[in-house]
């Protein structure tokens, strides 16, 4: 019977984890817009010029988001449980499951992630060896969670400045923590960005891992690597 | 199955583990999108779609009765205040109001109706208040203001009774604007009737003569121009709970 090795690389749980997060995140930006156009003062530059408005008029018209400020708090307010008890239960997994391990950056994660960068950018050819996720990948998902754990933060202190006053106090006041909660929203959009286009990048296998749970090595490796009684033929 | 885990499994294991999944995977984005659709499609409470109007009650009851729900507002110097305060909406204030002939009235709850004026408002102590004032829209700016609490009020006017009632609404001297305040809030020591802004009286568009200041709540709580004060176990009117806010919008 033909055969072929499998490596597992997402458990049941993370998969989970992953996926319910996807339809949350993106309702508490979606409703976040709303919120923020009645108040949507941020901008890139300096004195009287601006290089970026956050945001123009015709991104506003285009997604039809002015004069929606409740229908976004209410969707926010709602919303908001589900997303941070989905945060809260994948962090926790982490932990106990010991999956953590795979995930943080370790000692050479920093050094190693430019040779990722590079190899990605097509500058350079070669890999470093990694197990579940390399030096890049390690980065940017921890990092990605320290966003989620920041805007959990800045969300509750402008969400309840007085009775958490001493939150929003220590993290630099009302507007301050506003514009941390706006520019992690941005962030999170660009890490979106850039992990599709890198999902894409790395193709079919890559993807189906996030849903079937493994990655099916490539022939040749299997072939090569085989002690088992298959035939090469029958591999192909 | 443990991650990194290798072992050889049949091609035809493979292709069925895979059909599976995605069928499920395929299962959970049309329930997502469902979800989202039946979301939608539910009766709209005041201006809010029902599942989330609920939502509301239940973040106001958790923050309601936190511990902590009592806090006052963070405190700021004179100096801290802004000069220039920023006048954000005028329903209730219309035109060619005229100060002079204005009286509060006080339902009381046997229906006697007290009625004072802004001198007799202005001999109680008075209060000042230097606080962090958030809009709902957003933005926020520390204001000074001044005026007589309104747990001395209660008390020197005899309402001790009638504020034991849940809510207290505020209504314009037109009627165009009203709010519903839990007692709680209402009784926090740093809400007052407030007369005076900035060492002034208060401006037209800020509310003369007399107007709510409510440091626990978003600024659509801080009703302009009080023209009736009452006591109820009912949810008072609110103007922007009718157009979908949370009837809470606490801080």
């Amino acid at each position: 019977m033909p055969s072929q090795k499998i490596f597992y690389k997402h458990t049941r749980a993370i998969r989970w984890f992953h996926w319910i997060n996807f339809p949350l995140l993106a309702i508490m930006i979606w409703s976040g817009l709303l919120i923020y156009w009645a108040n949507d003062v941020y901008r890139l530059g300096w004195n009287d010029t601006t290089l970026l408005k956050f945001f123009p008029d015709s991104f506003n018209q285009a997604l039809d988001i002015p004069f929606r400020l409740a229908e976004g708090m209410s969707l926010h307010f709602a919303f908001m449980w589900l997303f941070i008890l989905n945060g809260i239960a994948y962090v926790l997994y982490l932990i106990f499951s010991k999956e953590w391990k795979y995930l943080l950056p370790n000692k050479s994660s920093f050094g190693e992630s430019w040779r990722v960068i590079l190899h990605d950018l097509h500058i350079r050819r070669g890999l470093p060896p990694q197990k579940k996720y390399n030096a890049a990948q390690r980065i940017a998902y921890s990092l990605v969670i320290v966003m989620g754990i920041g805007s959990f933060l800045t969300g509750l202190a402008i969400y309840k400045p007085v009775q958490l006053s001493w939150l929003c106090n220590i993290m630099g006041g009302y507007a301050f923590c506003r514009i941390l909660h706006f520019t992690l929203t941005i962030l999170f959009c660009l890490f979106f960005l850039v992990h599709i286009i890198q999902v894409i990048l790395a193709g079919w296998n890559n993807f189906a891992a996030m849903i079937r749970g493994f990655e099916v090595k490539p022939i040749e490796e299997t072939s090569s690597n085989q002690t088992l009684s298959e035939t090469p033929e029958e591999n192909l | 199955m443990k991650t990194l885990e290798e072992k050889f499994i049949s091609t035809k294991s493979i292709r069925r583990s895979t059909w599976i999944s995605f069928i499920l995977f395929g299962i959970f984005i049309m329930g997502c999108i469902g979800s989202w659709i039946w979301l939608k499609s539910q009766p709209l409470v005041d201006g809010t779609l029902s599942p989330l109007r609920k939502m509301l009650s239940f973040n106001e009851f958790v923050f309601g009765n936190l511990q902590g729900s009592q806090k006052k507002a963070t405190v700021y110097t004179s100096k801290e205040a802004v000069t220039q305060v920023r006048v954000n909406g005028d329903a209730g204030l219309g035109d060619n109001f005229d100060t002079s002939t204005w009286k509060l009235q006080i339902i009381k709850s046997n229906l006697d109706t007290l009625y004072l004026g802004i001198d007799e408002i202005r001999l109680l102590p008075p209060t000042e208040i230097i606080f962090d004032f958030k809009c709902i829209e957003g933005w926020n700016q520390v204001t000074r203001w001044r005026g007589v609490r309104f747990s001395d009020f209660i008390q020197k006017y005899g309402l001790l009774k009638e504020s034991e009632l849940y809510y207290t609404g505020l209504v314009t001297p037109d009627k165009e604007y009203y709010v519903g305040i839990d007692r709680k809030s209402m009784l926090n020591p740093q809400t007052i009737l407030c007369y005076e802004m900035n060492g002034a009286p208060l401006p037209m568009n800020q509310g003369a003569p007399l107007r709510l200041i409510i440091p626990v709540k978003y600024g659509i709580k801080h009703l302009k121009r009080i023209g009736t004060i009452f006591f109820s176990n009912e949810k008072p009117k609110d103007y922007w709970f009718e157009r979908g806010y949370d009837y809470y919008s606490g801080l």
